[in-house]
């Protein structure tokens, strides 16, 4: 009998700290910035903003990030030289890189960003349902995604290729030499469906092998279940060296596909969108412009107008976005130019060594071009 | 064939081991067969077992990554509260052992010699000392307490304070620097899968309960909602209602609100888990004798007076071991929650097989993760038979 | 239920006439329900379309674009999302049905093993049982996979066995029958084989009982059905099939059939899982027959065998029929662990689906319509059998 109430009011107790579990998690937290002795209510689910210099972003992520004060990224946590966790148990990476840009952009503070790692299959729903503010993890722009999927694209970070890596010792040198294999891929991936009408295309019988994470679409490859592995080719490069004879594969030269990768967030939210494009404009800009992380303090003495608009010396590029005038700054000397998070990560004294191709700017031949701070 | 299985071994005035062998191995002649076979089969098998784990395995994989098991990457310097957090548990348990074990030193002895094991074994400072603490608290409480069934009321209290004391010690509170906020991304390992299974059930406790009354209740319209929940939650997989857990339940709230991916499994979890136990209360309901209920009613009680009072705590004491029994199933489905990107002890196990250093140990890896989850789930149907029997029920 | 009789003087007022008050509450009860689902129903359909989401069935005609690596029915890229769909539910069934039928075999044999004289077998299979119940199902089906599977040898160092047979880590490679012209006459006679083979065996049980004397019926279904086997074999025009072995070609075995390791994985996990749940309630189904009764066979002179096959099992049955229902179900439902040792079965396909589409509610609502259906049909066709074992209780 006593043990029944106990129980009950226990099983009630219980049911409303999980219910005030998720509430604590649900809402964002303002509560470091509340000052007020008055505790008024729970802020709303959607926060009010206070007053704001930009009536515009009323509504905006931008607005609920800031309020919440960390940025909240969807990130890889399998992919060296892209989104991984390093020995100490940080995410770094190429795409990280560009998540703590966005989060030196807004807050001055690379630190100020919160890593959620994300499958492919899981990753647009994570956008959709708001559970991350930005997506950076290795997303090609595709106009299905753009358009139905619920997504806003327009910025690419790295320029990729579709490519396939097989055993040195099984003679491969074509996709035509690929007729009758099994082929491991990831799910939820542009690969799995480009993969498909490439093979078609050139009547190419083979058997998909489909894994849920990159983890074990490559284990399995390792072990010899499959004699071709297939997802970008920066992705391949950096996999590679992690196989235990990386000597004994190669990844042929054919490429299957576009990949263009870039930042993805919710569809219909223009501020939000067009903080985060320019931002990661911002990095490729500075390049251009040949300001580092530690030249940048120099330039602050410029007399050049271009660059003091970049950097926010003058006029109001940076509250019209939202943000402060100095984001640029804030990216450069956080974060670094391009160059430098690319070098950092992938170029030149790092295990994959790849070379910079299409991920260059315009000027040197590549594809890296930053329409005008104006 | 089957006949002697039932009964023990005969107990003769002179136990020959031969008489032992010649009844349970060698008759009639098919046995004899069987027996020699099998003896060959389990000495080969047993030996490249035996020879796998003793000397080809490289166990290395396991020993490194020993903290990601237990915790996976909660962060160091919170660590403590994971001790403390056992040490009420341990405290707790060692005082319900002496409250409701009676007088036995068994419990408080064992205890003691995996105290003295521990000590002699090498591992490392930080861990020995604290678990070598929390041992002794549970001798300690055990001794202190023992036959004083006076505490019975306030230990059930101090189970249920716990449960919350345990929770939130583990999360934290944003903003203070004493117990700094650990977001749940960082829980892992077995920690994680613990608690999990703890919280299911915990919280589809009360659901469950209203849901068996439901289904037997005589409000049609109730009835057919009991049922219809039910028999829809207990038709599909958990992988999917985890999965829909992890799409949907985002899509309820307003744009703007981020529920945390482990909320949304534990609530997958307990909708879930609470379609079962529906079930399991249904059969002790079903139980209890219909004179109870009119008994019940003739004294005037109203429904909710004759369930509390009287329905209820008999219905409830009798699927006792039927919710250890769904717990122990909770506790191994945990590992569906890799569907939606926690890190429990198999997330982890997936994640270390993965680290380049150990390629292709993934024998060593899951063979050490089923032993633990054997480990946890044998001694809890252990118990929940020697509840069982303690209880006596089944037998009245 | 205890309700007095009500006589007009004893009459409550209204609000607390029990009848009244049922009615009441059931009102409540249901408007609440409708208000709390229309109100989650806004909310979700709000949410799908600020996000730029609409809903609808339709993509299901749209084109697939993705390959599927093994299928019971023609599938290509080409195809559409709903014949996905429908590669998925058929790999489903196909290791349900596979893996309810060899569980049973597994559960029946171990359960009856459990309770053996020979002291050696029942504790090798008692340990089977304890270990397989007591660790999860998906660590196993990861150690069959990953480590077993996957640790057979490559393809070029393939194992050959006799027939030709090779196991290597693609898979298990087997004979198998090519069609040849003549091949769907011959088919027909197997079947109609069958079907005469089944009236054989239902007359020689009649006989049986009727007169008490042994009828070998399924003796005599068998060799019914080999007969129209091998006769319909001479009468097909040409040669209905020959034997495709499987050779090494290229990269892969071609030719004869194979087995995925991943679906071998699936197949093995949840059959010695389940198997090891089925034993315990064979074993606690045998244990249940009343003690005379077997001692009844014993002075009937039976012996052990045949005590178990027509004294102890059919007894045990009534038992053991509603439990193995629900262990059926769990395996079915189990087979939705595929997805994490890439098994395309329906929960599979569906994440692809989703995830190329975006569609979350639809997606979701047809996977759990599906399983429903599976756990209903399973549920029937078991309720069924359950009256026939019980018509023979008599």
């Amino acid at each position: 009998m006593k043990r029944f109430t106990l129980s009950v009011i226990t099983l009630v107790v219980a049911l409303l700290v999980i219910t005030a579990c998720a509430q604590n998690q649900a809402t964002p937290t303002t509560a470091p910035t509340e000052q007020t002795g008055a505790v008024t209510e729970q802020p709303a689910p959607t926060p009010v903003p206070t007053k704001q210099e930009q009536p515009a972003a009323e509504g905006s992520l931008l607005e609920v990030v800031k309020q919440r004060g960390k940025l909240i990224c969807g990130a890889n946590a399998n992919l060296p030289g892209f989104g991984y966790l390093d020995q100490e148990g940080n995410y770094a990476g190429f795409d990280i890189d560009f998540c703590r840009a966005l989060a030196a952009a807004i807050f001055d503070d690379p630190d100020a960003v919160e890593f959620r790692p994300l499958t492919a299959k899981e990753r647009f729903t994570a956008v959709q349902t708001g559970e991350v503010d930005v997506l950076i993890r290795n997303t090609t722009w595709t106009l299905t995604r753009d358009a139905s999927v619920g997504m806003d694209f327009g910025v690419v970070t790295f320029y990729d290729g579709q490519g396939i890596m097989v055993r040195k010792e099984d003679n491969i040198t074509t996709l035509e030499d690929l007729q009758g294999a099994a082929i491991c891929v990831t799910t939820g991936t542009t690969t799995e469906l480009n993969l498909a009408d490439q093979m078609r295309a050139r009547g190419i019988e083979y058997t998909p092998v489909v894994f849920e994470t990159a983890d074990n679409t490559f284990g399995a490859y390792e072990e010899g279940r499959c004699d071709a592995v297939t997802t970008d080719k920066s992705g391949l490069v950096s996999r590679k060296s992690l196989l235990q004879d990386p000597e004994a594969h190669v990844i042929l030269d054919a490429t299957l596909s576009k990949e263009p990768l870039g930042p993805a967030v919710l569809q219909g939210d223009p501020i939000w969108h067009d903080v985060v494009m320019w931002t990661v404009f911002a990095t490729i800009q500075a390049e251009e412009f040949g300001i580092t992380s530690e030249n940048v303090d120099d330039f602050l003495n410029s007399e050049d107008p271009g660059i003091r608009r970049f950097l926010g010396l003058e006029g109001e590029l940076g509250e019209n976005l939202g943000l402060t005038n100095d984001f640029a700054y804030r990216v450069i000397k956080n974060v670094g130019n391009y160059g430098e998070i690319y070098d950092r990560n992938l170029g030149p004294g790092t295990p994959f060594e790849l070379p910079r191709g299409l991920n260059d700017l315009w000027t040197r031949g590549g594809l890296l071009y930053s329409p005008p701070f104006r | 064939m089957t006949a002697k299985a039932e009964v023990p071994p005969k107990r003769k005035v002179t136990p020959l081991v031969l008489e032992w062998m010649k009844d349970n191995l060698l008759t009639p002649w098919y046995n004899a067969v069987i027996t020699v076979v099998l003896t060959v089969v389990i000495f080969v098998v047993l030996r490249a077992i035996l020879r796998w784990a003793l000397y080809e395995a490289t166990w290395d994989v396991v020993l490194v990554n020993l903290r990601l098991f237990a915790v996976g990457p909660y962060p160091e310097e919170a660590f403590w509260r994971i001790w403390m957090s056992l040490g009420v548990v341990s405290l707790l348990a060692g005082l319900s052992w002496g409250v409701w074990g009676g007088r036995n030193l068994t419990p408080s002895a064992i205890v003691g010699v995996l105290g003295a094991v521990l000590l002699v074994l090498p591992v490392s400072s930080n861990v020995k000392w604290p678990m070598v603490g929390i041992l002794a608290l549970f001798i300690l409480a055990h001794l202190a307490s023992m036959g004083r069934t006076g505490f019975r009321r306030p230990l059930v209290w101090g189970w249920v304070l716990s449960f919350f004391v345990i929770l939130f010690l583990l999360k934290g509170l944003g903003g203070s620097t004493l117990l700094t906020s650990v977001p749940t991304s960082k829980w892992g390992g077995l920690l994680l899968t613990v608690l999990l299974a703890i919280v299911a059930i915990v919280a589809s406790f009360p659901l469950g309960v209203l849901l068996a009354l439901g289904r037997r209740s005589e409000l049609p319209v109730v009835k057919l909602f009991s049922i219809l929940y039910i028999e829809s939650v207990r038709g599909v997989p958990l992988v999917t209602v985890l999965w829909a857990s992890a799409i949907i339940l985002p899509l309820f709230f307003p744009k703007g609100v981020r529920v945390d991916n482990l909320i949304r499994a534990m609530v997958g979890m307990t909708l879930f888990s609470a379609a079962y136990l529906a079930e399991n209360v249904r059969g002790g309901l079903q139980g209890v004798p219909r004179g109870q209920y009119e008994a019940a009613y003739a004294l005037g009680l109203n429904y909710y007076q004759a369930m509390r009072y009287i329905i209820l705590p008999q219905a409830l004491r009798a699927v006792i071991p039927a919710i250890v029994g769904q717990f122990i199933g909770l506790f191994k489905d945990t590992t569906l929650v890799a569907i939606v990107g926690l890190l429990d002890l198999l997330g982890i196990a997936l994640s270390v097989i993965a680290q380049p250093e150990f390629i292709g140990l993934q024998r060593e890896v899951f063979v050490f993760i089923a032993a633990i989850y054997w480990i946890f789930t044998y001694a809890m149907s252990y118990s929940s038979r020697r509840l069982e029997a303690r209880l006596g029920v089944g037998t009245r | 239920m205890a309700t007095v009789p009500v006589t007009e003087h004893t009459r409550p007022p209204f609000w607390r006439d029990e009848r009244v008050l049922t009615v009441v509450a059931q009102v409540v009860f249901l408007v609440v329900v409708v208000l709390v689902f229309t109100y989650l129903y806004n909310n979700v359909q709000a949410g799908l379309r600020a996000r730029g989401l609409t809903g609808g069935y339709g993509f299901l005609q749209q084109r697939a674009g993705f390959d599927i690596g093994e299928s019971l029915i023609p599938y290509t890229a080409d195809d559409s999302y709903g014949r996905a769909f429908v590669v998925g539910i058929l790999n489903t069934l196909k290791v349900s049905l596979v893996g309810v039928l060899s569980a049973t075999l597994l559960g029946l044999l171990s359960g009856i093993a459990r309770l053996s004289p020979n002291w050696l077998l029942r504790t090798l299979v008692s340990a089977y049982i304890e270990i397989i119940r007591n660790t999860p199902l998906l660590v196993q089906l990861f150690f069959w996979y990953m480590a077993v599977m996957l640790k057979f040898p490559r393809v070029r160092q393939a194992v050959e066995l006799p027939g030709p047979i090779y196991l290597s880590n693609r898979g298990i490679a087997i004979p198998w029958l090519r069609p040849e012209a003549g091949f769907p006459v011959w088919i027909g006679f197997v079947v109609a084989g069958i079907v005469i083979g089944l009236i054989v065996a239902k007359w020689r049980t009649n006989y049986e009982e009727r007169t008490g004397q042994s009828g070998y019926p399924i003796v005599a279904a068998l060799v019914t059905w080999v007969m129209f086997a091998i006769v319909g074999w001479f009468i097909a025009p040409g040669t209905p099939a020959t034997v495709a072995k499987p050779e090494l070609n290229g990269l892969n075995f071609q030719g004869g059939t194979r087995m995925t390791p991943e679906f071998a994985a699936l197949f093995m996990g949840l059959v010695v899982y389940t198997g090891a749940f089925i034993a315990e309630i064979v074993r606690g189904g045998i244990l249940a027959v009343s003690k005379g009764q077997r001692e009844a066979a014993k002075a009937l002179g039976l012996n052990d065998v045949q005590m178990m096959r027509y004294i102890i099992l059919p007894q045990a049955m009534r038992i053991i029929i509603p439990p193995l229902t629900s262990q059926y179900l769990n395996l079915t439902k189990n087979s939705s662990l595929a997805v994490f040792i890439g098994y395309p079965d329906l929960f599979f396909v569906a994440g692809t689906v989703l995830n190329q589409t975006g569609k979350s509610l639809e997606v979701i609502s047809l996977v759990m319509a599906s399983y429903l259906s599976f756990s209903l049909l399973t549920s029937l066709f078991m309720n069924w059998y359950n009256q026939r074992v019980k018509l023979v209780e008599r």
